[in-house]
């Protein structure tokens, strides 16, 4: 029995869990059924991929071969890369199952596993058909997850859909050109260079939020379900930074683009008022760090970017489970309309605090022992300007996740609002993960730090022996944490004052500031109103094409009136005309 | 197990007069039968054997190579011989098989669609269709295709009109059928009399070899040409030429569609191949020009715009009529690169669309037999209340788009190779445009049918009230196929591999090979 499991790509496993879900009827009784698979398949999956690849002595195990179309595909890839995408996906997995436990929503639970299990198999795929095939199969399954969110969410998962099939699409072109170009369809690394590069590199890029293709995350992530946008923060982007750094590793061009990344939505994320969307803003901020380290490419780099991802999902998750708790029992996640709830969700409180420190990379919290990797290898890469910028955005990420989040929801001004504690399920979920993102920072033979680095992809010296507990990197990283806060501190004092006794104020920088939060609120303005302009327009042109289109096409237009048939003996004649001209002329 | 071994010799012998001749009696005979039961029993029996005969005949074909029959012992090429090879075996199959699936279904749909008296004369007609379709499919003699192509046109544009008892409007669409349909068959007939006049021959291998002799730079043998391409470009329905076919496919008899839909345009489409590549030959300049401005030119204009008019329709049926337009694009497309890929690609899709277009039209007949359902608009709730035929229609809309895992995206994943392959990017640009297309005009069939709430009658939702079995078990072979050749597309892909190899192969090799091993029949034979 463990044989046969272990012969196929565990992701088979999580779809068919997940079909079975599908079939399971909604009955109180049978749901929690339904919980068993939703928890269980996750970590089956984990043991299996742990058996298969220790089994064995090779450092890549290729296995699920299948034949389709004539292409010999090959759906199971292990290898020193894709296994810790694989782990973290699993207890990803396992911990949105947990955190899932009260709902009663079939389409959620059977989506999630079918989703699950299209991100597990596409980080095994070996080949980029099998990858397309789970590419599609992720972007599917997710949008159900969107439209759980309720009627508002039905445009943003359409809206979302759409990105995702033209990035299906693009990653289709691309790896046929380039198949037919290399004819093979393995998937290692590809390059810009390569024939049809480009197509699959823009691809990913749609998935992984580059600039101004990022904006289904943050359109479809806050508008889900409670559960909906913990699962979705996982999956999906992740996944794109997984096969980044596998075609694109050491790619110069995404050292810049993850710099504007992690810069841009920093602007965003400190003006949204909705928390779930600041979150989505620093989601996308995060990811940019990773996508900068891909560009860089060395050992250190990838490692970064590999150690990055496992402690983001982990503390992502954690923030994303506190607001869907808040949310779950408050029914907003408005910063303005949210304050004082550490009083009646204590516990909650001190997970999105723990959730924060991660994120902000305080020491002793997951976020330090990777993001220092990153920052370590962008300097001695000598991109000074690309490093500034990453610390700006650390900065940000500090002001916006870090302090915003936890400060607005559960302290700041109390809304009264007086709630249950969540559910334990939720607790345990946020409890489990909160100890992880503790755990996984604490060095020496005790703690959890040496195996997330034994598990880096690439096992050279410099990696394995990094540490981030040295004086400057932790002295460095105290002194932004502090600077962010009293920033934080005084804007925040400002934003409570009155505009006149501010005015009384002659400050320089003051001035400064405020000039330069006003220029960003009118660029702001002004952008909404343009963006407003451009819909508008597009609107009209578009229904202007479609009317046209009507009229030529329907069964009233032109296009269809049933021609006599004289006319139709004519245009006949016609043809052969056409014809015999191509034939004796061409 | 030896499946060949199963048959017996006089089928292989014999099987390719057989497959023509057999309909054709029993046509005959059908039409004085006093009972419809009767007559639906023997229409049965008879296009399941053909179907029996053309499985033996393809496996002999792959494991023995062609096989050559001479009509009435009379050796070609005065005599007129059948021919049966890799090219046209799988459509000999593909049109008896899905004849014989049709059939089961037409018990119940031709009773509510046909009149009482016309059932049975009803049945008659479709064998003589059927029979003048294999005809000619099998045939290897230029004059003798054009009878059959009359026998199943002319039954066929009787069949169409008797969708009048259902709505009178196939009186005037099959009207404008015959008169196109007869255009395009005397263009046709024009053209063999100009290759006659050229070669003094009506066998198809003679005649290659005679015009190997003539030479591509003959004026009568271009005019032939053209007149051969715009004949058999009507009844394949070729983008300009196919406005006969939206008003035929919407209003014949249900059962009659979905044959009409899965096998008639194939057959003149593998006219089309075996005369261009086999007959004419394609590396001639005009031959090789016309391929890529008239064949693959027109198959791509016409994936846009009929998809594009697909979209607009309101009446499912000539939805997917104008989608059967923008399908045969694409098969012209694969034709018209003319490489191996291609034409492996544009075979595949003829196989492959026949599978699912009539699945498609058997759940639009079901639709009509149960709610008397022909528009989108009224496709509400079919999800609830006919979850079982709109789950086939599903399936079988999911491979026109070209869903991973359906035939579909089998052989639309082939025409991208190879236009890849042929460094036609504009037409992968194409294919992708035209899929975008299909997704739009399956999803709002779909959207309907699963998204919109159950229509009600007084206040009351509707019933759920699931087609009759006899209905549902070919929709669901047919649906059930498309998805098994989806997932192991071997089989069908190996049989167009075979069919590319002869139409590269070209004439040369049919005169020298196929002719000498064509068997007069045995002096022992039974007759």
């Amino acid at each position: 029995m463990f044989e046969f499991l272990t012969s196929f790509s565990p992701a088979f496993i999580l779809i068919a869990a997940g079909v079975l879900a599908g079939f399971i009827p909604s009955s109180s009784i049978s749901s929690h059924l339904r919980k068993v698979l939703l928890v269980g398949a996750p970590a089956l999956a984990l043991v299996l991929i742990n058996t298969i690849y220790f089994s064995q002595n090779e450092s890549t195990y290729l296995g699920g071969s299948m034949s389709f179309a004539n292409i010999e595909l090959t759906t199971l890839r292990i290898d020193s890369l894709s296994i810790i995408w694989g782990y973290i996906f699993c207890v990803a997995g396992i911990l949105n199952g947990i955190f899932a436990l009260h709902e009663k929503c079939k389409i959620t639970d059977t989506s999630a596993l079918i989703y699950t299990g299209a991100g597990i198999g596409a980080v095994f795929a070996g080949d980029l058909i099998t990858l397309f095939i789970f590419w599609e199969i992720l972007a599917l399954s997710s949008v159900f997850i969107v439209w759980r969110g309720g009627p508002k969410s039905y445009p943003a998962g359409m809206r979302y859909l759409a990105m995702h099939i033209l990035s299906g699409v693009l990653l289709l072109a691309g790896l046929v050109i380039y198949g037919r170009a290399t004819g093979s369809y393995a998937f290692n690394n590809i390059g810009i260079d390569a024939p049809g590069g480009w197509l699959i590199l823009l691809a990913f890029g749609i998935k992984a939020g580059f600039p101004f293709l990022h904006n289904w995350m943050q359109d479809a992530y806050p508008r889900s379900s409670v559960t909906g946008t913990v699962i979705l923060s996982v999956f999906t982007t992740k996944l794109a930074i997984y096969t980044l750094a596998r075609g694109y590793a050491g790619t110069e061009i995404l050292i810049y683009i993850g710099a504007v990344m992690t810069v841009f939505p920093v602007f965003f994320a400190v003006l949204e008022n909705d928390l779930r969307k600041v979150l989505s803003y620093s989601l996308n901020n995060q990811l940019g760090y990773m996508v900068c380290g891909i560009g860089i490419g060395t050992q250190l780099a990838l490692n970064g970017a590999a150690a990055h991802m496992v402690v983001h999902i982990l503390y992502k998750s954690l923030l994303f489970m506190s607001m869907g708790a808040v949310l779950h029992r408050v029914g907003t996640i408005k910063a303005s309309e949210l304050g004082g709830l550490f009083r009646s969700m204590p516990y909650t409180a001190v997970f999105c605090i723990i959730g924060a420190a991660a994120i902000s990379a305080v020491p002793f919290f997951s976020g330090f022992v990777a993001k220092s990797m990153i920052l370590a290898a962008v300097f001695e890469g000598g991109y000074f300007v690309v490093f500034a910028m990453l610390l700006f955005a650390s900065a940000g990420v500090l002001e916006h996740s870090g302090i915003k989040v936890p400060y607005f929801t559960f302290f700041a001004h109390d809304s009264g609002k007086r709630v249950k504690e969540a559910p334990w399920n939720m607790l345990a979920a946020m409890g489990i993960t909160a100890f992880l993102c503790i755990y996984l920072a604490i060095p020496g033979p005790y703690g959890g730090m040496q195996y997330l680095y034994n598990l880096l992809p690439s096992e050279v010296a410099g990696a394995a022996k990094f540490n981030p507990y040295t004086a400057s990197h932790v002295i460095f990283q105290m002194q932004l944490i502090m600077a962010a806060m009293f920033a934080f501190a005084l804007l925040k004092r400002y934003g409570l004052y009155p505009a006149e006794r501010r005015a009384q104020i002659l400050d320089f920088d003051w001035t400064y500031r405020r000039l330069g939060l006003a220029l960003v609120k009118w660029v702001s303005a002004i952008w909404t109103r343009l963006g407003a302009f451009a819909t508008y327009k597009l609107k009209n042109f578009f229904s202007n094409i479609g009317r046209r289109m009507y009229q030529v096409f329907s069964p009233a237009g032109t296009f269809s009136q049933d021609a006599p048939s004289g006319i139709a003996a004519v245009m006949i004649s016609g043809m052969l005309v056409a014809v015999l001209l191509v034939v004796y002329f061409l | 197990m030896d499946l060949l071994s199963l048959f017996p010799e006089w089928v292989l012998v014999h099987g390719p007069a057989a497959i023509v001749v057999l309909p054709l009696m029993f046509g005959a005979l059908v039409a004085l039968s006093p009972s419809e039961k009767l007559s639906w029993a023997t229409t049965w029996i008879v296009t399941g054997l053909s179907g029996l005969m053309s499985l033996g005949l393809l496996l002999q074909v792959i494991s023995h190579g062609p096989i050559g029959y001479a009509m009435g012992g009379w050796k070609p090429p005065l005599g007129i011989a059948y021919s049966v090879d890799a090219l046209n075996a799988p459509i000999l199959l593909l049109i008896s098989v899905v004849a014989f699936i049709c059939t089961i279904y037409a018990l119940p749909s031709v009773v509510a669609e046909v009149g009482p008296k016309k059932r049975s004369t009803f049945y008659a007609v479709f064998l003589l269709s059927f029979a003048g379709l294999m005809g000619m499919v099998a045939t290897a003699d230029a004059f003798n295709v054009f009878v059959f192509l009359e026998i199943s046109s002319i039954s066929t544009y009787a069949l169409v009109a008797m969708g009048s008892s259902r709505d009178r409007r196939a009186l005037p669409s099959s009207f404008n059928y015959l008169i196109m349909g007869s255009i395009g068959a005397t263009f046709f007939v024009i053209g063999i009399g100009f290759l006659y006049m050229q070669t003094g021959t009506l066998n198809m291998m003679d005649m290659a070899r005679v015009l190997q002799d003539i030479g591509p730079g003959d004026r009568v043998v271009q005019l032939a040409f053209a007149f051969i391409v715009i004949g058999l470009g009507l009844k394949l329905a070729m983008f300009p030429l196919h406005t006969w076919l939206p008003t035929a496919y919407a209003y014949a008899p249900s059962f009659f569609t979905a044959f009409l839909a899965a096998t008639a345009t194939k057959a003149a489409l593998y006219l089309l191949m075996r005369f261009t590549f086999t007959v004419f030959d394609p590396s001639w300049d005009f031959i090789s020009t016309a391929l890529m401005v008239i064949i693959a030119g027109l198959g791509t204009i016409g994936m846009l715009a009929a998809s594009l008019q697909a979209i607009f329709q309101s009446d499912i049926r000539r939805v997917l009529a104008f989608s059967s337009v923008a399908q045969v694009g694409y098969i012209l497309l694969g034709i018209g690169m003319a490489t191996t890929l291609g034409l492996t690609a544009g075979y595949l899709h003829i196989l492959n669309h026949a599978v699912m277009k009539g699945a498609l039209f058997l759940a639009v007949g079901a639709f009509w037999y149960r709610f008397g359902i022909t528009k989108v608009s009224d496709m509400r709730g079919l999800g609830k209340t006919m979850p079982w035929t709109m789950a086939g229609f599903t399936i079988a809309g999911l491979s026109l788009i070209g869903v991973p895992g359906t035939v579909g995206f089998v052989s639309k994943l082939a025409l991208v190779q190879a236009a890849a392959e042929n460094g036609w990017w504009w037409a992968i640009g194409v294919i992708v445009v035209s899929s975008v297309l299909a997704i739009v005009y399956v999803g709002r069939m779909i959207e309907q049918a699963y998204f919109q709430p159950v229509p009600k009658i007084n206040d009351r939702y509707i019933k759920r009230n699931e087609a009759p079995l006899m209905m549902l078990i070919p929709l669901w072979t047919l649906a059930l196929a498309s998805v098994a050749f989806g997932i192991n597309s071997h089989w069908p892909m190996s049989l167009a591999q075979g069919a590319a190899q002869v139409l590269n192969d070209g004439p040369i090799l049919l005169i020298r090979e196929t002719m000498p091993a064509i068997p007069a029949i045995p002096s022992t034979g039974g007759h």
